[in-house]
C-alpha cells in the first residue's frame, strides 16, 4: 500500500470514528447500566412488568412460552406469577385495559412494549421511568421530565414517592433573558423502597424490555463466536489453498 | 453389440462432448474462467467486483426465505417482520442477514466504484463497463430504496414520504408523477404493494441482467491493473498475457480468501451488532408506521445521506432535487471527464491526488451532514461540500491536463 493510499485509509478511520462520536442524542441521560445476561434481573424485570405494566401495555409480539424458555421459567412458574390475562402460555401479551377505553381515558392508546427498547433505548427508558415529578397544572397531576406533556400517569409513585423539579436560573441566552434549567428532583414524599431500590426496581424492568425487544439476542451472540471460529479456521485452509496454487507465479 | 452402437453413438468423447455438441459449455467455462487472463498484481481494491456478487447472492437467497413469511399488507407488515424474527426458525438469521447485507452491499459497491477512480479503470477501452456499473448502482438504489418501505416502520414510511414527494419539484408533470408512484394521495397499502413488486421482481430482475452484462462487457475488454496499463499488449509465445494469469484457479483461490475474510467482518457486524448503533437498523423504524405522527428527525439510511445532505443543501426544492440528481449521476461521465495521459493513481501528479483526497473527504462528510438534523451550520458545511463535490467532476478536464504525470511502466509492477 503506498503512502497516498495509507493517508487515504488513515482519513476514513478518522471519519467512521467522528461519525460514531457525534450519534449521541440531545438530552443527557443517565446510563441504565442494565446486564441482559442477568437472568435473575430479567426475572424481576418480568415480575415488574406484569404487575406494573401490563394492565395498560401490551407486549403483543411477546410469548409467554417464549418468555419461560429464555428466562428459565417453568410452566406452572409462569401461570402463577405472570401470566395474570392469559389462559395457555402460547399467548402473547395483552394489556388487561381494553384498546377502546384506553383511547377515551388517556387521549391514545399506550403504546405497545415490544420493541420499545430498540425505539427510544433503555437509557431514554430508565429515566422517562425515573423522571416523574409532581405538576398541579397536569390531568395525571405528574408530568415527566423526559417527555414533556406525557399522558402516563405516575404509576410506580407508591414505590418512588413523589418529587418535584428544582429549577435554577440559567446563564442569560442570545435573546437576553436568563434561561429556566432543570437541576435535579427533590423528594416531596418517600416511597416504600429507598432511592437504590427503586433504581435496581426500574433497572430490572428496562432489561426486561430490551430482552422482549429482541429475545434472540443472546442466542445470536452465542452462535456469532462459533461462526467466527469456523471462518477463522475456514480462512487458514483458504490462505494455504491461495499460497499453494499461487507459488509458481513470478513476481 | 454393433447395432446399439449405431443406435446411441460411439462413446467417444463422452458426457462433455455430448454437452458440447449441443451447448457451448467449455468454450464459455474457457473464455470466461479457465483462460480468462487478469492482471497477476491485483491488491486489495480488487476484490470488491467479486464481493458484490457474493452479496447480491446472498440478499437474493436470503430474500426469497423472507417473502416466504413477509405480509406486503400495511396491517400486517411490520408484525409480520416480528413473526420472522421472533417465531420463524431461524427468521432472525435470515432477516439480520437481509438488512445488514443490504448495507453491507452498498460498502463493497462503494469500495468497488472507489477502486476505478483509483486506478482509471472506467478509462478507453471500458467506458462501457463503467456505465452499465453505474446503472447497477441506480437500479440498487432504487431496489434499496422500495426494500426499505416493506418493514413499514416509521422510517420506512417517513423516509419514503420524502423522497417521493421530490418527484413533485418537476414542473408540470411533478404531482401526477408522485401520484404515479404511490398509487394514491399518501403512501398507503397500495405503495406497500407496487414497492413489494419492484423489490422482488423487477428491479432484482433488472439487477442480474446488468450485472451479466457488466461481466461480458468486461471479459471482452478484459480487467484493468493497478498500473492502468494493457497487458494484452505483452504476449508471450503461447499468445498469453506476460503479467495475466487464469481467473480460475488463481483469482478465485485468491477472491475465496477475500470472501471468507468479508464473511468475518459481516458475521462480526451481524451477530454482534445488527443495528450498527442505528445506521443498518434506524431506532425509529422499530415503530409501526403511523402517518398521523412524524419523527422529529427523518434521515435515510447511511448509503443515501452523502446526496441527502446535497438535496437539503439547497434552499429551492426544484434546484435540490436536481442537484441530488446530478450528484448521483455525474459519475457516469467520469470517462470523459479524466483527460490524463495515464490511468492509474501510481502515475499521476499531485494535483489528482490532491483532488481524489478531497472528493474522499467531501463524500464521507456529505454523509456525516445528511444524517443530522438540518440547523443552519450543518446545512452551511454541506454547502461547502457540495460544492468540493461537483468541482471534483467538473473541473476535472481542466485538472487532469496540468498535472504533472510520472511515466507509465510497460509491466506491472508489485507495490510492498
Amino acid at each position: 500500500m503506498g503512502e497516498f493510499m495509507k493517508s487515504l485509509t488513515c482519513l476514513a478511520i478518522l471519519m467512521i470514528g467522528a461519525n460514531a462520536f457525534a450519534a449521541g442524542g440531545e438530552i443527557e441521560l443517565e446510563k441504565a447500566g442494565n446486564d441482559p445476561d442477568n437472568t435473575a434481573s430479567l426475572q424481576r424485570g418480568a415480575r415488574n412488568f406484569m404487575s406494573y405494566c401490563a394492565g395498560c401495555h401490551s407486549a403483543k409480539y411477546v410469548r409467554y412460552n417464549s418468555i419461560g424458555r429464555d428466562l428459565e421459567l417453568s410452566e406452572d412458574q409462569l401461570i402463577d406469577n405472570l401470566m395474570f390475562n392469559a389462559e395457555r402460555s402460547s399467548e402473547t401479551i395483552q394489556a388487561s385495559m381494553p384498546l377502546e377505553a384506553a383511547k377515551s381515558w388517556f387521549g391514545q392508546p399506550p403504546p405497545d412494549m415490544s420493541l420499545i427498547a430498540r425505539a427510544k433505548g433503555t437509557d431514554y427508558i430508565y429515566n422517562f421511568l425515573r423522571g416523574f415529578y409532581l405538576d398541579p397544572d397536569s390531568p395525571t397531576g405528574v408530568d415527566n421530565l423526559y417527555l414533556a406533556g406525557t399522558s402516563m400517569p405516575d404509576v410506580l409513585w407508591e414505590l418512588q414517592g413523589y418529587q418535584r423539579a428544582v429549577y435554577v436560573e440559567g446563564e442569560a441566552g442570545s435573546e437576553g433573558a436568563a434561561s429556566h434549567v432543570f437541576d435535579r428532583f427533590e423528594t416531596v414524599s418517600t416511597g416504600s423502597m429507598s432511592t437504590e431500590e427503586f433504581d435496581e426496581f426500574v433497572r430490572d424492568t428496562v432489561n426486561f424490555l430490551e430482552y422482549i425487544s429482541e429475545p434472540i439476542r443472546r442466542t445470536r451472540r452465542v452462535l456469532g463466536v462459533w461462526v467466527l471460529l469456523f471462518l477463522s479456521f475456514f480462512l487458514f485452509v483458504s490462505w494455504k489453498l491461495y499460497k499453494d496454487i499461487w507459488k509458481d507465479v513470478p513476481k | 453389440m454393433a447395432r446399439i452402437e449405431s443406435e446411441i453413438g460411439t462413446p467417444q468423447g463422452g458426457f462433455m462432448k455430448w454437452i458440447d455438441d449441443r451447448f457451448p459449455f467449455t468454450e464459455t467455462m474457457k473464455y470466461h474462467v479457465t483462460e480468462y487472463y487478469a492482471s497477476k498484481n491485483f491488491n486489495f481494491w480488487y476484490v470488491f467486483g467479486v464481493l458484490s456478487m457474493f452479496v447480491l447472492v446472498m440478499q437474493l437467497v436470503s430474500g426469497i426465505f423472507l417473502t416466504m413469511n413477509y405480509k406486503p399488507d400495511a396491517t400486517e407488515a411490520f408484525a409480520s417482520v416480528e413473526y420472522i424474527m421472533r417465531d420463524v426458525e431461524w427468521g432472525w438469521l435470515i432477516r439480520y442477514m437481509h438488512s445488514t447485507g443490504a448495507s453491507f452491499f452498498f460498502i463493497v459497491v462503494y469500495m468497488h466504484m472507489f477502486r476505478a477512480m483509483l486506478y482509471g479503470s472506467y478509462r478507453k477501452p471500458r467506458e462501457l463497463v463503467w456505465i452499465i456499473g453505474m446503472l447497477i448502482f441506480l437500479a440498487l438504489m432504487a431496489e434499496a430504496f422500495a426494500g426499505y418501505l416493506l418493514p413499514w416502520g416509521q422510517m420506512s414510511y417517513w423516509g419514503a414520504q420524502v423522497i417521493i414527494s421530490l418527484f413533485g419539484a418537476i414542473p408540470f408533470v411533478g404531482d401526477a408523477l408522485v401520484e404515479l408512484i404511490r398509487g394514491d394521495y399518501s403512501i398507503s397499502d397500495i405503495t406497500l404493494n407496487r414497492f413489494f413488486a419492484l423489490h422482488v421482481i423487477v428491479i432484482p430482475l433488472a439487477l442480474i441482467a446488468l450485472v451479466f452484462v457488466h461481466i461480458v462487457a468486461l471479459h471482452e475488454v478484459g480487467s484493468s491493473n493497478p498500473d492502468g496499463i494493457e497487458i494484452k499488449k505483452k504476449k508471450g509465445p503461447d499468445g498469453i498475457p506476460l503479467d495475466g494469469v487464469a481467473f480460475h484457479p488463481y483469482h478465485t483461490a485468491k477472491d475465496l480468501v477475500a470472501i471468507i475474510i468479508f464473511l468475518m467482518i459481516f458475521s462480526a457486524v451481524m451477530f454482534f451488532a445488527p443495528d450498527l448503533g442505528g445506521y443498518f437498523l434506524e431506532h425509529a423504524n422499530f415503530e409501526p408506521a403511523n402517518m398521523q405522527v412524524t419523527p422529529e428527525h427523518i434521515a435515510p439510511v447511511w448509503y443515501f445521506t452523502p446526496f441527502y445532505a446535497i438535496l437539503r443543501a439547497v434552499p429551492n426544492k426544484l434546484w435540490g432535487t436536481i442537484l441530488f440528481a446530478t450528484a448521483v449521476l455525474l459519475p457516469m461521465f467520469l470517462p470523459w471527464l479524466d483527460r490524463s495521459r495515464v490511468s492509474s493513481i501510481r502515475y499521476r501528479g499531485w494535483i489528482y491526488k490532491m483532488a481524489l483526497t478531497l472528493f474522499v473527504i467531501s463524500f464521507f462528510t456529505l454523509g456525516w451532514l445528511g444524517v443530522q438534523p438540518a440547523e443552519p451550520v450543518y446545512v452551511f458545511w454541506a454547502r461547502i461540500f457540495a460544492v468540493v463535490y461537483f468541482a471534483f467532476f467538473l473541473l476535472m478536464p481542466y485538472y487532469t491536463t496540468i498535472d504533472k504525470t510520472k511515466p507509465v511502466p510497460d509491466r506491472v509492477v508489485y507495490h510492498g
